[in-house]
């Protein structure tokens, strides 16, 4: 059954790419076999990863946070926090890849040098921002579930940093900040991040896993969008 | 053989991703907390389904679907595609002409997103933790629906050529607006949804439907217009869930209206 349960998950981009390729382009599918074969791999990967979820990263994350809360040590659960941010980060492709784009943009601005040193220098600093900022929000969410503040009142302090340090930054690095905010978080990250929120708001007295427990990822990304904006004011 | 060899690589790729995970989950786990985690062998398993199926997940997509959802971004945004020639000469680009680039977006955005696997989990885990309150495909179809109203408006941006933080401050007011009246329990995993759409399956093919149409509407640069679909694509999704709990409540607010007035109206004969 969870093989169908994922062959369900994918018809849509399959009729999507299917619509669009046979009557908006009007053109033929090519290599039909290579296609079939790919969408199987899609579909069976799609439930053993979910599968896994349940059995390993679910369980895992929630005992951590069980731990953790009757251990006590709130020093070593920060500690443990911002190294979970900061670890799963700076490994991340995706990030890789921006940071990559960004030192070209950087480059063809003028901001810093042609030469492939600088680029590198440029990409590698601005993934330890993305990283450390990660961690300092994993940090600060764990804060605010063991303290029960309401989210939106630190959202909105977030919001509202970004909308003042977008005013300083330079032009060129808007939209790469803005994106980072979404490519930090990967696939792995995510259900464990969430298995840990949930996992302390429901051990902690008078918590709500539901109001308390989530919240963790989007601290995750909104964070990365002000410090890729002071990174790039800095190196400015 | 050279897929056996692709797959392999993917596994080795996400072997390297989940590396610093486990590392620091272990690490913490034998010499903070001195436990032994509970059924360890299954947690193992586990494990390894998510590496092996992440990389499968991969191979399949870099095999089947990317090539194709690229070359379509290419071709849909390709001036001899929009303006019916192939000449390149263009002396103004008139936003309506651009209807399937912004069809194609909000149809891929949505699509991709539904299948995308951090997703899932999310609406796993809330599912079980609102007690069946939210459901899977609920929470998967708001958050889609989110992605594909912000891609399709994040290319009607590059095609327009306005400044991305315009549109990005004044979606944040959208949120902090609606916050105020949703309900207090969706407010986290809304925030939340905005950060998990976009992974494995939409990143890729949004960022080149996004450098694809900078590179061809004249005055574009894909190096500084081309970025900021992704942003879209985590904004909108936030006010989507909001609103979903907020139609959800709205519904559930006039059924008991219904059945009062049903009940006073019986009452009354």
């Amino acid at each position: 059954m969870p093989f169908l349960e994922s062959a369900k998950d994918l018809a849509p981009i399959v009729a999507v790419i299917a619509f669009f390729q046979l009557v908006v382009l009007q053109q033929s599918l090519p290599d039909l076999g290579n296609l079939l074969t790919g969408l199987l791999m899609v579909v069976v990967g799609l439930a053993l990863f979910a599968r896994g979820l349940e059995m390993g990263l679910f369980p895992v994350g929630e005992n951590m946070a069980y731990d953790f809360a009757r251990k006590g040590s709130v020093l070593w659960l920060m500690l443990f926090s911002f190294a979970l941010g900061f670890g799963t980060t700076i490994a991340e492709p995706a990030l890789i890849a921006v940071a990559k784009e960004a030192a070209t943009v950087a480059a063809a601005g003028g901001i810093i040098s042609e030469t492939e040193e600088a680029r590198a220098q440029y990409a590698t600093g601005l993934r330890i921002t993305v990283a450390v900022s990660v961690g300092i929000a994993i940090v600060i969410g764990v804060i605010r579930i063991l303290k029960g503040w309401p989210i939106h009142y630190l959202i909105m302090a977030g919001y509202l940093a970004v909308v003042v340090v977008t005013g300083f930054a330079p032009v060129d690095i808007i939209g790469i900040a803005y994106d980072s905010g979404g490519v930090t978080t990967s696939t792995i990250t995510v259900p464990l991040v969430t298995a840990l929120g949930v996992g302390l708001a429901s051990s902690i007295k008078g918590r709500n896993p539901m109001v308390d427990g989530f919240g963790l990822i989007a601290f995750a990304s909104l964070t990365p969008m002000i410090f890729v904006m002071l990174y790039g004011i800095w190196v400015h | 053989m050279v897929a056996l060899q692709e797959f392999f690589l993917n596994l080795l790729a996400t072997l390297r991703d989940v590396l610093p995970i486990a590392a620091i989950i272990f690490g913490f786990q034998f010499l903070v907390i001195r436990r032994p985690i509970p059924n360890f062998r299954k947690v193992l398993i586990g494990f390894a389904l998510v590496i092996v199926g992440l990389a499968l997940f991969l191979q399949g997509l870099q095999q089947a679907l990317f090539p194709l959802g690229k070359l379509m971004a290419d071709q849909l945004t390709a001036p001899s595609f929009i303006y019916g020639t192939a000449q390149q000469l263009v002396e103004q680009v008139h936003w309506a002409d651009y209807y399937w680039v912004y069809l194609f977006a909000a149809a891929i955005g949505f699509s991709t997103t539904i299948a995308e696997p951090s997703l899932l989990a999310v609406a796993i885990k809330a599912r079980d933790v609102s007690g069946g309150v939210i459901t899977i495909w609920g929470l998967r179809i708001a958050v889609a629906l989110g992605v594909a109203i912000g891609i399709a408006l994040g290319t009607f941006r590059i095609v327009t050529g306005t400044p991305l933080h315009y549109y990005i401050i004044t979606g944040y007011i959208v949120v902090i607006i609606q916050t105020f009246y949703a309900p207090r329990m969706i407010i986290p995993l809304a925030y939340d949804s905005g950060g998990v759409t976009t992974s494995t399956v939409t990143v890729p093919l949004v960022a080149a439907l996004g450098l694809g149409l900078a590179a061809t509407v004249p005055d574009r640069s894909p190096l500084i217009d081309g970025f900021g679909l992704i942003a879209f694509a985590s904004l909108f999704p936030i006010m989507t869930v909001m609103g979903y709990a907020q139609l959800g409540q709205w519904l559930r607010y006039r059924q008991q209206c219904k059945l009062k007035q049903k009940v006073e109206a019986h009452v009354n004969t």
